[in-house]
């Protein structure tokens, strides 16, 4: 299998990526590649395994067959020879200080404030100093446009400043890797927007970034790939101007002609 | 509500009304006060209530020493409660079946006998183990103690209100964790948490919200069930007042003396468990209730305000 590792400038590589629920067979074969610095839209219909296939990467989900590499190193395992051997739960979590996650409904921690729920990971998991951390959270709060919220708890904050928080959140592990599950679903239209923009101008600087969407906007500016998913399979993959406006596959037209 | 909005028009005048009326409060409330007034007669005027008497033991040596045993024996019963507890809820919770079943099995047990039953067990755990040795099964030993000397008769109290109480604890903890979000777990996780991480930081705090109100109806609970060690020969604040009773027969004045120490740290612990809730309950509501300090504040001023401008605004 090693001689199927990923070359250098591959941030993410999927290669047929199984994950059954019990007896339901959700992910049936994923095989996908995105390269550092690159931003990787997935679209397709509710069910289609999009969430569970980001959840892979940072193995919220074991894999149930297939390979899965993050960085060049293989998620959740450790290959030794010809055999693999699973990590332990504290590597796992080693693994995923360095990929950030951003969840549909925040996730925001309630009973701490917007600074709180900023430093947290850093002092106690990377063990920062505390000055250090606090100087990088502000500014990744004014970063996301909310320093006047600095004390703020989750409950009185709107939709939009808890999802921009949880961006800061995610960004102060200084992670490799971003992934985006939905962040804007959730939110009342007029609040998508500044999200929205927070998320571009991480693109822009640099941030490789997987991000499940249904914005065909941001897609469409945004991205350099996108990936149409259905029935836990890739249908179609391209660059997004193309896919959007000139499918190949007749289920990618079905789709789009629903949500465009 | 501002009195003058911001573009400067005047607060609309309120409704003035003829407001409806209740007699059948005051009927009820005329019929209240003159049951409590026979109630304060019959304490002043029953001989067998015996003030002096009361008045004399309150603050009695020996009735004081109860009342701390009693307190020392509540605070260490809950406290094993309480670490049992989240001990245990963790291990019911845990992955492991053999843990999980142990849990299990713990609090079937202690849930299921009497906790009279157990203290009286504790008392006599002599006769059971003869003495305890450490050692391996089977195999050779180590050290050995007599029992009589390791279980005194505050320990066999302590073993019998505490390891029962964790069972019950357990439960009220694993509610609590069990009513917080999974996605406050896996959003920890993402971060790179590790699970006691997460269980100490993240779901530990917010399930207190959940966790303490019971709590504090067990620690009350707790504070009346140490009577029970009276029977045991422990001295706590009802052996205490049945020790003197015993020897002067002034019975009923002693239980009153004995009751309203009770009352009296039971109410203070409600207190405790109001501003206790109101801590973990910070991010949950927008703005904290007042406390009722504030709340007697907020009804004085308003008590001796002048009118509101806008009445002259108005008029
Ligand atoms: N933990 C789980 N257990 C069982 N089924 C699951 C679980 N998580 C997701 N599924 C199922 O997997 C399928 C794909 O889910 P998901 O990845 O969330 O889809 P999408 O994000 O594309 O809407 C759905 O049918 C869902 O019901
Ligand atoms: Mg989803």
């Amino acid at each position: 299998m090693t001689e199927n590792a990923p070359a250098n400038d591959v941030m993410v590589k999927a290669e047929g990526v199984h994950k059954y629920f019990g007896r339901l067979h959700i992910l049936r074969g994923i095989d996908l590649e995105v390269r550092s610095g690159q931003v990787m839209c997935v679209i397709g219909p509710s069910g289609s395994g999009k969430s569970t296939f980001l959840r892979c990467i940072n193995h919220l989900e074991k894999i149930d067959a297939g390979r899965l590499w993050v960085d060049g190193h293989l998620v959740g395992y450790r290959q030794r020879g010809d055999k693999l051997h699973e990590m332990h739960e504290k590597e796992v979590a080693a693994q995923r200080r360095d990929i950030g996650m951003v969840f549909q409904r925040f996730n925001l921690f309630p009973h701490m404030t917007a600074l709180q729920n900023i430093m947290e990971a850093p002092v106690r998991v990377k063990g920062e100093p505390r000055q250090v951390v606090r100087e990088r959270a502000l500014g990744l709060l004014d970063q996301v446009g909310l320093s006047e919220k600095v004390d703020s708890y989750p409950s009185q904050l709107s939709g939009g400043q808890q999802q921009r928080v949880a961006i800061a959140r995610a960004l102060a592990m200084e992670p490799k890797l971003m992934l985006f599950d939905e962040p804007t679903s959730a939110l009342d239209p007029e609040l998508v927007g500044d999200v929205l923009d927070v998320m571009r101008r991480l693109a822009e600087d640099g941030m490789t970034m997987v991000v499940v969407t249904h914005e065909m906007g941001f897609a469409r500016e945004v991205g350099d790939s996108l990936v149409f998913m259905d029935g836990g399979v890739v249908v179609e993959e391209g660059d997004p101007r193309e896919v959007l406006t000139e499918p190949q596959h007749e289920r990618t037209q079905n789709f789009l002609s629903k949500v465009l | 509500m501002t009195e003058i909005d911001s573009t400067g028009s005047a607060r609309p005048e309120s409704i003035k009304a003829v407001p409806v009326r209740h007699p059948g409060r005051w009927v009820s409330g005329a019929v209240i006060l003159v049951l409590a007034a026979m109630f304060v007669h019959m304490l002043f005027t029953n001989k067998n209530l015996d003030w002096t008497t009361f008045q004399k033991f309150f603050f009695d040596g020996g009735i004081l020493k109860g009342l701390v045993a009693t307190l020392e024996l509540t605070v260490i019963a809950m406290a094993i409660g309480i670490v049992g507890g989240i001990i245990l809820a963790l291990m019911r919770l845990s992955a492991n079946p053999l843990m999980s079943s142990a849990a299990w099995l713990y609090i079937w047990f202690f849930r299921g006998t009497p906790v009279l039953v157990q203290l009286i067990f504790w008392f006599n755990i002599k006769s059971l183990m003869g003495d305890i040795s450490l050692g391996i099964p089977f195999g050779p030993t180590f050290i050995t103690w007599d029992v009589n000397s390791l279980v005194t008769t505050f320990i066999a109290a302590i073993l019998g209100l505490g390891l029962n109480e964790a069972a019950y604890m357990s439960e009220i903890v694993r509610a609590g964790i069990l009513s917080v979000d999974e996605g406050q777990t896996e959003a920890s996780q993402a971060l790179g948490m590790r699970r006691l991480q997460i269980m100490r930081r993240i779901v530990l705090p917010q399930a207190m919200r959940v966790i303490i109100p019971p709590t504090g109806n067990e620690t009350i609970s707790m504070l009346k069930t140490t009577s029970l060690a009276s029977t045991v020969a422990f001295t706590e604040l009802l052996k205490a007042g049945e020790d003197i009773f015993n020897a002067n027969y002034k019975t009923i004045p002693l239980l009153i003396v004995v009751s309203v120490w009770y009352i009296i740290v039971t109410s203070i612990l409600s207190v405790g468990q109001y501003y206790l809730e109101r801590h973990f309950g910070r991010g949950s509501a927008r703005e904290l209730p007042p406390t009722p300090l504030q709340r007697l504040r907020r009804n004085l001023t308003t008590f001796h305000a002048k009118p509101p401008a806008v009445q002259e605004g108005s008029a």
